[in-house]
């Protein structure tokens, strides 16, 4: 892992900056829900997942379904980093005819595997992947990612259930924990006590991780693929509008259509970022 | 007899305002009433009458179909359940629930599913409903609205506050086209003609009221006169209204922001070919789902245009 930070760290930068570019090219959009899942994305599909750009639907891959599909654009900004589609499709995001929906959609774009943006459902269709690869004998791993407002749909819970019950040792469930959804915080609309004792409770090897730290997410990849008979839960301690102080704070940050205030701290944190970067490129 | 075309001005006042100042009105008057959201509050303004209404105002998180049960306990013990949330999870994600423990229960649920059909606009086709009124017209002794503004909207959530069983209403969440003053009336299985003309009946609902009579308009410049009824009241439907004019015109179009299959176009379709067969043209939408794009466009791709109002009575009228 220590010899790969560095790189790490460069594309979680590149997936930042380019989620807020074709979201700032749109003009609206889920910037809080974005990039709160930009670290989790740059560990995944810079370092652990097999995946080829030139062959989406290679039946060896890993599998990432985004069950909180309205984090959508980040995902994009990660798959044409990969090369799965030219950068320019990105500023189609949202738009008339695009192949980027606001939510994922699996027959519209290359690299994604599950259409989502129901909430609640994704995670079921993950599980039903990771059941089918261990059916088969597979070693395909299933990553998922929900949200601790998705967390309300009691299919999630169903879910869960199922692949404990199946020891779907191969499936990764990530959890956004950026203590927020649509209308505020999740411990004033429905409290989600513990993260970590439910998943427990549910019978998943579970780790909470500073969902902002590349390594610590790492890690705790590592570890969940260590053993055998769980499935894996990784609660990331995240903070919605994450990497960009300014939208960390603003308070309804769930779907934003940047005033002025923001507009000038988006387009400053771009820059930011843009600066960053080329300072690493030379 | 022809009316001087209207200015199809929109609505100052958004239809989620609308929907907000009146719940805020019935949970003052009335203790039982109990709003209901599903974490769609900021998207219909409830948000907005929160602090006013602590105990009858409840965010359920994102659980519509616990909602939809929750709903119905509240029921059970007299209270009178408003649930919002957009028109597909209000309906087909929660559609057993509304099913089983709403009307096979028989119990009084109030529902507004919201962002309707392209108005959903950018977040697709997971969220794009062009089956819901079709879903709830199946629910036996089940009602069905498609308001068409906001004056609409207000007396029908009145309405419907006095009235025992499953009711759904269907809107958009903005503004909508002004048609109807303050003091108008809205009787259930009842349509509104809003303009007699004798060669077709345009029927519509929703937002395609208001684009039926801007085809009214053109047409009546190409020698074409047409009836423009809103169909607002699609379960109960005004039976009586849709012979009078079927007889008069002999040709019949609907217009809805729908699948074609299950909604107003159906409704229509099954009472002329049981009561007055007539020659019809179903304008909505075809075999498709949802997806991105703003709502003028999607109104152009799922073919709801004022132009395909139009194809659709040349086509009747072409003997
Ligand atoms: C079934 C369903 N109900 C409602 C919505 C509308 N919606 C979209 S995002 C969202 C809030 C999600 O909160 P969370 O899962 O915490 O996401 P994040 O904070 O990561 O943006 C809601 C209610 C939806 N997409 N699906
Ligand atoms: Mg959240």
């Amino acid at each position: 892992m220590n010899t790969n930070l560095p790189n790490l760290e460069t594309f979680r930068d590149e997936i930042r900056l380019m989620t807020l570019k074709e979201l700032h090219q749109l003009g609206f959009g889920h910037y809080g829900g974005s990039l709160s899942i930009v670290e989790v994305l740059a560990v995944l599909y810079g370092e652990v997942m097999k995946v080829n750009p030139r062959n989406p639907k290679w039946e060896e891959r890993d599998y990432f379904i985004l069950s909180k599909g309205h984090g959508g654009p980040a995902l994009y900004a990660t798959l044409s980093l990969k090369g799965f589609f030219p950068e320019e499709i990105l500023y189609t995001l949202n738009q008339n005819g695009t192949t980027l929906p606001s939510h994922p959609d699996r027959n519209l774009t290359p690299g994604v595997d599950m259409t989502t943006g129901s909430l609640g459902q994704g995670i079921s269709a993950a599980v039903g992947v990771a059941l089918s690869h261990k059916l088969s004998d597979k070693g395909n791993y299933t990553f998922s990612l929900v949200g601790d407002g998705e967390l309300n749909e009691g299919q999630c819970w169903e879910a869960f259930q199922f692949a404990s019950h199946h020891k779907l040792n191969q499936l990764f469930v990530f959890v956004d924990d950026n203590k927020k959804q649509l209308d505020g915080l999740t411990k004033d609309i429905i409290d989600p006590l513990d993260f970590e004792e439910k998943f427990k409770a549910f019978g998943f090897y579970t780790i909470k991780v500073d969902g902002s730290s590349l390594k610590q997410i790492y890690e705790a990849i590592e570890k969940g693929k260590a053993q055998n008979d769980k499935p894996v839960a990784i609660i990331l301690d995240t903070v919605k509008g994450q990497g960009v102080p300014y939208l960390e704070e603003k308070e309804n940050n769930h779907h934003i259509r940047p005033n002025q205030e923001d507009e000038t701290a988006i387009l400053a944190a771009i820059t930011q970022l843009e600066n960053k970067l080329g300072k690493a490129v030379t | 007899m022809i009316q001087t075309p209207q200015s199809y001005e929109f609505d100052k006042i958004e239809m989620r305002q609308v929907y907000a100042n009146t719940i805020l009105e019935l949970a003052k008057n009335n203790s039982n009433v109990i709003a209901l959201e599903a974490d769609l509050m900021s998207a219909i303004s409830t948000n907005k009458i929160n602090g006013q209404i602590p105990k009858q105002l409840i965010n359920c998180g994102i659980m519509e179909a616990n909602m939809v049960g929750v709903a119905a306990g509240l029921a059970l013990t007299g209270k009178i359940p408003f649930l919002h949330t957009f028109a597909q999870f209000a309906t087909r994600r929660a559609f057993d629930q509304l099913f089983v423990s709403g009307a096979y229960a028989k119990l009084n649920l109030k529902i507004l599913g919201s962002d309707s059909g392209v108005t959903a606009e950018h977040n697709g086709g997971t969220h794009m409903a062009f089956e819901d009124l079709g879903l709830v017209r199946l629910i036996p002794n089940s009602h069905v609205f498609e308001v068409s503004d906001g004056t609409m909207l207000g007396y029908m959530l009145r309405k419907v506050e006095k009235e025992y069983g499953i009711h759904y209403i269907r809107t958009i969440r903005k503004n909508a086209v002004k048609l109807y003053d303050e003091n108008e009336v809205f009787e259930t299985g009842k349509g509104k003609v809003l303009r007699e003309g004798g060669d077709v009946s345009l029927i519509a609902s929703g937002i395609m009221v208001a684009e039926s009579l801007k085809a009214a308009d053109l047409l009546h410049k190409m020698g074409i006169d047409a009836t423009v009824i809103d169909m607002y009241s699609i379960k109960p439907i005004d039976i009586d209204l849709i012979v009078k004019y079927a007889s008069k015109t002999k040709a019949v179009v609907t217009a809805e922001n729908h699948n074609i299959i299950g909604g107003l176009g159906s409704a229509v379709a099954e009472v002329l070919s049981e009561h007055c067969p007539t020659r019809m043209r179903r304008v909505g939408v075809k075999e498709q789902f949802g997806q991105v794009g703003k709502a003028d466009y999607l109104k152009e791709f799922y073919n709801l245009t004022v132009k395909d109002i139009i194809d659709a009575v040349k086509e009747l009228k072409i003997k």
